[in-house]
């Protein structure tokens, strides 16, 4: 690992610990990377959106065509309308006229529904309806184990539950009766599915600290050259780094710790 | 004309967007993809907007020094920088004088950002000049890199790769990992068992996190697992199945509400 690497390495690994810093209290370290990452995710998105997105549904369209013919003389010259629209969009930023970008809301915001009726109906209503509407395998119904996820009963489960969750969240019909019965039975299954949600985020989150642990490790091996990371150009300077950031985090909370005595001693 | 043309653009795009998904023809097809590119261009000029946003409230903060206004600085260097190495790349072997260039853009940055909230606004301005004349001069001599707007060379530069790997990354993945501390508190609020259905919350949480820890006692792994995976594909997958169709329903009702101009609230007020 070059010297290079290391340091962009040490920056990664000084911004996990401000921001994991925030579990102990809100403090200007956690406050300047989380201000940082605002900044740089903004700039990030700018310069991938412009790239990804800009470039190859707008200029190269237009590419074919001369700045001083406004680039009417291109093959796809429409281009331009939707990019004028666009720009009739910054007139939010006049008082007088931010009317004007109402059009370009109105056509942005007409497509996008039109778009969406159709194709929500078609994902998530009809795929979830048409996977529910299966035959159920009575004559495996227990599959040999209760807990098999492919059984007639997991299959029934599913299809019972799901209408039950969807008759809890139907609110015109008062919840009493068989129709309230099958309404509990709804929100059993909700919370079933709830917690094992959770269970699942809690997991994923876990899974994301291990990493950055394994991150920190990583950098305390690449500092002192272990046999993990070989480095042919080590030299003391890693070192130097490694116990810098270390002294940096001791000196906090020695800092923090004495700031706090005094403050009792108050 | 204010208030009606949009609302007219509404109806007739949201109208024939809805029904040309159901004509099965090239033309159709041809439309749609159309209109999809005229969105996403729509879209990326409103970016603008967002950022233009965040500079006038970072500034904003600046000015009236409020609460973490130095931090502003941060914030919008963070974003400035970004840009700039989005946009060039190195040609040769070396970078030449690219870190004068940057630097003369920060300064450049810097002096907006005072010329903007200063009563010294020629000062500031004539700075902002010099820095611009400076990373113009740069830019124009230095062959060691270049500028790219039209190719995406930049998205290959090593700086900006290393600003997204190393500066990015750690603080989201960090930012996330930080949550599982602050769900394990809600969890207990929310998870003591006080009637049944707290109870079936917390049975099925805790089992499908028992799944994933290597420290069980013999033969109990097997059985946590089947139970962790029959709740994810059984009763989790009933639950949502039903949230999911509930979703679909509810954006369809939306998206008719708004065509057919019975919500307006996103046109604002004027």
């Amino acid at each position: 690992m070059e010297f290079s690497d290391f340091l962009w390495m040490t920056c990664g690994i000084f911004l996990t610990l401000a921001t994991f810093s925030f579990l102990y209290k809100d403090n200007p370290f956690y406050k300047f990377a989380e201000h940082l990452v605002v900044g740089v995710s903004a700039g990030f998105f700018v310069v991938v959106l412009w790239h990804g997105t800009l470039v190859p549904n707008l200029f190269q369209k237009l590419e074919d065509g001369d700045w001083y013919m406004l680039w009417l003389n291109s093959s796809e010259w429409w281009y331009i309308i939707p990019a004028l629209l666009g720009v009739l969009m910054w007139t939010r930023f006049s008082k007088e006229y931010s009317w004007v970008s109402r059009w370009p809301m109105g056509l942005y915001i007409g497509i996008s529904t039109g778009i969406a009726i159709p194709l929500e109906m078609s994902n998530r209503v009809n795929k979830q309806l048409h996977a529910m509407m299966i035959e159920i395998d009575w004559a495996n119904f227990f599959g040999g184990n209760i807990l098999s996820t492919t059984s007639g009963f997991a299959q029934l489960l599913i299809f019972v539950g799901a209408i039950a969750a969807l008759i809890y969240f139907f609110f015109s019909k008062e919840h009493k009766g068989l129709f309230g019965g099958v309404a509990t039975f709804g929100i059993w299954i909700l919370m079933i599915g709830f917690g094992a949600s959770f269970g699942y985020t809690v997991m994923a989150r876990v899974s994301l600290f291990i990493n950055r642990m394994q991150d920190t490790k990583d950098w305390g091996i690449a500092a002192f050259n272990n046999a993990e990371v070989v480095n042919p150009h080590y030299g003391a300077q890693y070192q130097i780094v490694f116990w810098l950031l270390v002294l940096f985090v001791v000196g906090y909370i020695i800092n923090e710790i004495v700031s706090h005595l005094k403050s009792k001693q108050v | 004309m204010k208030r009606q043309l949009p609302f007219l653009l509404v109806f007739i795009f949201g109208a024939f967007m809805t029904i040309q998904y159901y004509v099965p023809h090239e033309s159709s097809e041809f439309v749609y993809t159309f209109l999809l590119d005229w969105t996403m261009i729509i879209g990326i000029f409103a970016l603008a907007l967002g950022i233009w946003s965040l500079y006038h409230v970072s500034v904003d903060k600046i000015q009236h020094k409020k609460e973490n206004w130095i931090y502003s600085y941060v914030t919008l260097f963070g974003l400035f920088i970004m840009v700039v190495f989005g946009f060039s790349y190195k040609v040769g072997d070396s970078w030449g004088m690219y870190p004068l260039f940057v630097i003369a853009l920060m300064a450049l940055l810097y002096c907006l950002i005072h010329a903007s909230i200063s009563r010294s606004k020629g000062f500031w301005l004539g700075l902002s000049g010099a820095a611009l004349a400076v990373s113009f001069g740069v830019a124009f001599f230095d062959d060691s890199w270049k500028l790219a707007f039209m190719t995406s060379e930049g998205l290959k530069n090593t700086m900006f790769t290393n600003f997204a790997d190393f500066v990015l990354t750690p603080i989201l993945a960090t930012m996330f990992a930080l949550l599982a501390f602050f769900i394990a508190s809600a969890a207990y609020r929310a998870f003591r068992a006080r009637n049944v259905l707290a109870s079936l919350l917390l049975i099925a949480a805790i089992i499908v996190m028992l799944r994933f820890n290597p420290y069980m006692p013999f033969g109990l792994p097997e059985l946590v697992a089947e139970t962790s995976s029959w709740l994810m594909n059984v009763p989790n997958l009933a639950a949502q199945r039903a949230i999911v169709i509930g979703i679909g329903l509810g954006i369809v009702a939306t998206s008719l509400k708004v065509i057919l101009g019975i919500e307006r609230g996103y046109m604002g007020k004027g």
